[in-house]
């Protein structure tokens, strides 16, 4: 190339090397991005269409029944309601706490750094792990047995970074005026937290609780040794202390042991019905809190 | 004197506001334009238009026409990358990319298909000679760009303008983000660098318009107040407004 | 703090801050007994069985009369099936990401990343039982195999699973890289295809680093997914036959094990903590330097 010989502006295309290489590019981006969303639509399409056909009001309504060869989900979603509840219910006040004291009280740094790592590191941990665990201190240890309540434990310390997290971020925001004008009024530390932050970050919570319900109700792997695989009915008592599948674990023993596909497919679909929900609520929720912050 | 740039009757909006209006002004080769004005008075806004950095905003509208030698670069059909080769920029904050020196000025020449390893360093070389950069650089080619000193990057970004071997560097403020010292740096090597390019310079700063430039152009509101000799508009300017703006009445 | 610890009628804060203090250090508690309780539980058999026979044994016969038990099977499927996971997702997820984050308009993402969304949000169990019923038997027809179930079958499982991570995380990645350098590549005369891969990618190269380490901690710690895909026999790893990863070692047996096996099965998931633990301090490093956070 001399110095003088200027491309023309009125030559349109790229020298073929370019714009061979720009092509690729783009086509290569259209193709994943066409695969990743026909894959998406793919699993949406293919659970709703072969399970609508087996939905009834009898199988979401009834417990399944070896005497007359009846099969219902009712009791899995049951213990699906049992269990989140009772894990988001110990986990809240676990999270937000721990949340509130990295952000407000601690004055070591060193030890909001060992903290942060401890709760990094839990995020980390894949549910297998903590299932096992679970299983010697909570079901054997602490001597639960296999019980929907060994089961929401087990989730409530796999949950716990998920709300610390959004907890402290929500923190984050609330402005440092709205602290030191309560503390120039004369309010104690708590006090203030109480009445001028919590309420400012109680959106995060909110999202962090959502974000904690997907999460716990997509689990399978920290449930099988602690939860348990019981499909009887029962009322919120009986039902945490005693063994129970989820709707998760439930799917998994229909469709790998029992080769019971109807009704694995009316779980997957009302998984993903689900699983829809809690995203929509998570995101809507968000974005409805940062218009009334505006 | 050649036109480099012949502006003619340019209109640009931003949806609907109409940010310059009639624009008609003859850029000169190998001259340098400076172009003052009030924060928000187009003078950016124009510059910008020059290398058609203004399609990347999807609501601005032009009409007129600007040629950049004989050729029509307003709502017409060029290669618009060619044209950008040409007509190079710098920008206001310095804008090394996260690379080494040496990537940073090969950048342009590997884009435009240059990937022989002695031509690159030749032009490495060259391009940093020209910024006045090279002697400082030479021993860091392989460090990052982003651990050089602010005066340094902004030199280092013109040196990468160069390396494509552009006729038009397109300066927006080059120095605004600089301390003095990197400031007068600058201006030394933009006056050295008029000989082989024709240079438009958007500045704050009026002394630097003095000190540096042929002709300078007055920006107030989108409307081109006044295009003159720098000489001429800084000693005895024609329009009010321009008389008022150098003595500091506003701006 | 130290205002209300000395004022003695507001017993209140004082127990407040205590109370938060403890729930603050009660995650290092909750580390520490995993830990502890992994060590504890996995330690023993790999004494007995010595290190390098489990490490390195090469079977895995854990109710045989004569007992084996080596897990470089499961290692080896654990590292090939995140393996293969990675060099089919990452491309797919890593030109998805730079679509999205820099092409894709405003409409286009608002409608993609619910759906993106929603692919992270699908429980494992259900990837598992679509693989179970479609790629499984399309496997066997399509390489004519006796059975579909395979390492195979457990990679694109996996693929599937961690592309939002690495969407989502390269997403992030690409976004945190200032519009500044995309403004100099253009004005270089660079069109926006080049600047966005030779600019714009490396300058976010940490992040999309971290995103495929994220992947690659997904994919070795799932174990529904895969337990329902990959045939579960402890056989050495082969791209067309029945396997066993570290995760599913674990689960398939957990529930009529005792003595030994038991307790080897603890070490087994000893060895995959241990994994997860260098893939952690790995991905801190690459957010940091990347400036992402973990979402």
């Amino acid at each position: 190339m001399s110095d003088n010989a200027k491309p023309s502006l009125q030559q349109k295309s790229l020298p073929f090397g370019r714009s061979l290489y720009s092509h690729a590019l783009q086509s290569c981006m259209l193709l994943c991005i066409g695969i990743t969303v026909a894959l998406v639509f793919f699993l949406i399409l293919y659970i709703l269409i072969r399970a609508i056909p087996y939905f009834s009001w009898e199988i979401l309504t009834t417990k399944p029944s070896y005497l007359r060869g009846t099969i219902g989900v009712l009791p899995d979603i049951l213990n699906t309601i049992y269990l989140v509840f009772t894990a988001l219910v110990i986990v809240l006040p676990l999270g937000v706490g721990a949340a509130i004291y990295l952000n407000e009280y601690a004055k070591s740094q060193k030890l909001v750094k060992v903290i942060e790592y401890a709760v990094e590191t839990l995020a980390g941990i894949p549910s297998i792990i903590y299932g096992l665990v679970g299983m010697l201190f909570f079901c054997q240890f602490l001597s639960l047995q296999t019980s929907l309540l060994a089961g929401s434990l087990t989730l409530v310390i796999m949950s716990i970074p998920v709300i610390i997290r959004t907890t402290q971020e929500s923190l984050k925001t609330v402005p440092n005026g709205y602290r030191e004008g309560a503390f120039g009024l004369g309010s104690a530390r708590w006090h203030m937290i109480r009445t001028v932050v919590l309420p400012c970050c109680i959106d995060g919570i909110v999202t962090g609780c959502i974000l904690a319900a997907g999460r716990m109700l997509g689990e399978s792997a920290a449930l099988l040794f602690t939860a348990g695989f019981a499909h009887a009915l029962h009322g919120y008592i009986d039902g945490i202390t005693s063994s129970g599948a989820t709707l998760t674990v439930a799917l998994y023993v229909y469709a790998k042991e029992q080769g019971e596909f109807e009704v694995a497919f009316v779980i997957a679909a009302i998984l993903l019905v689900l699983c829809f929900i809690t995203n929509y609520l998570a995101q809507a929720y968000g974005r409805h809190m940062k218009k009334i912050k505006q | 004197m050649e036109t480099i740039f012949d502006v003619e009757n340019f209109n640009l909006w931003y949806g609907d506001n109409h940010a310059l209006h009639n624009i008609n002004m003859k850029i000169e080769k190998n001259a340098i334009t400076a172009l003052i004005g009030p924060s928000g008075c187009g003078k950016s806004t124009f510059i910008k238009t020059l290398n058609r950095m203004n399609d990347l905003i999807p609501s601005v509208k032009l009409s007129g026409s600007i040629r950049y030698r004989g050729q029509e670069i307003v709502n017409s059909d060029i290669n618009v990358y060619n044209l950008r080769k040409e007509v190079g920029m710098v920008f206001q904050k310095p804008n090394p990319f996260p690379m080494s020196v040496y990537d940073n000025i090969a950048y342009g020449p590997r884009t435009h298909g240059i990937k022989n390893k002695s031509q690159l360093n030749d032009i490495v070389e060259k391009s940093l000679r020209d910024a006045a950069i090279f002697d400082e650089l030479k021993d860091r080619l392989k460090d990052s760009a982003l651990g050089l000193s602010g005066g340094q990057q902004q030199r280092l970004c013109i040196a990468r303008a160069l390396a494509v071997k552009p006729d038009v560097l397109l300066m927006d403020e080059p120095t605004s983000a600089l301390d003095p010292i990197s400031t007068s740096k600058i201006e030394e090597l933009v006056l050295d660098l008029k000989k082989e390019y024709s240079i438009v310079i958007v500045t704050h700063n009026m002394q630097q318009a003095v000190r540096i430039s042929d002709y300078t152009a007055f920006f107030l509101l989108g409307d081109l107040v006044e295009f003159d000799k720098t000489d001429k508009i800084f000693s005895k300017p024609s329009d009010k407004r321009t008389e008022d703006y150098i003595t500091g009445r506003f701006g | 703090m130290n205002l209300s610890d000395k004022s003695n009628k507001d017993s209140v804060e004082t127990i407040a801050s205590t109370i938060f203090l403890i729930l603050g250090v009660i995650n290092i508690g909750f580390v520490l007994l995993i830990c502890v309780y992994l060590i504890i539980a996995g330690l023993p058999a790999i004494v007995k069985i010595g290190p390098i026979d489990f490490l390195f044994g090469t079977k895995w016969a854990s109710t045989a009369a004569d007992p084996k038990f080596g897990i470089l099977p499961f290692i080896l499927t654990s590292i090939y099936g995140t393996a293969g996971a990675i060099i089919i997702g990452l491309p797919l997820g890593f030109f998805s990401a730079v679509y999205l984050a820099k092409i894709a308009s405003k409409k286009v993402r608002y409608v993609v990343e619910p759906l993106i969304d929603l692919l992270a949000g699908i429980p494992s169990v259900v990837y598992g039982f679509i693989g179970m019923l479609v790629l499984v038997p399309s496997i066997r027809t399509l390489f004519g195999l006796p059975d579909g179930a395979s390492l195979f079958a457990a990679i694109i499982v996996l693929a599937v699973m961690i592309l939002p991570s690495i969407i989502k995380v390269s997403i992030t990645a690409l976004e945190a890289v200032p519009q500044e350098y995309e403004l100099g590549s253009l004005a270089l005369g660079a069109n926006e295809i080049e600047t966005y891969y030779r600019v714009i990618v490396p300058a976010a190269k940490s992040g999309i680093a971290a995103a495929v380490v994220l992947g690659v901690g997904r994919a070795i710690g799932e174990a529904m997914a895969v337990m329902m895909v990959a045939g579960n026999a402890a056989n050495m790893p082969s791209l067309f036959e029945s396997v066993r990863f570290l995760t599913t070692a674990v689960a398939s047996e957990m529930s009529y094990s005792s003595g030994l096996q038991r307790e080897a099965l603890f070490s087994i998931a000893l060895v995959l903590f241990v994994f997860i633990m260098m893939i952690n301090a790995t991905l801190n490093v690459l957010l940091k330097r990347g400036g992402v956070k973990r979402k």
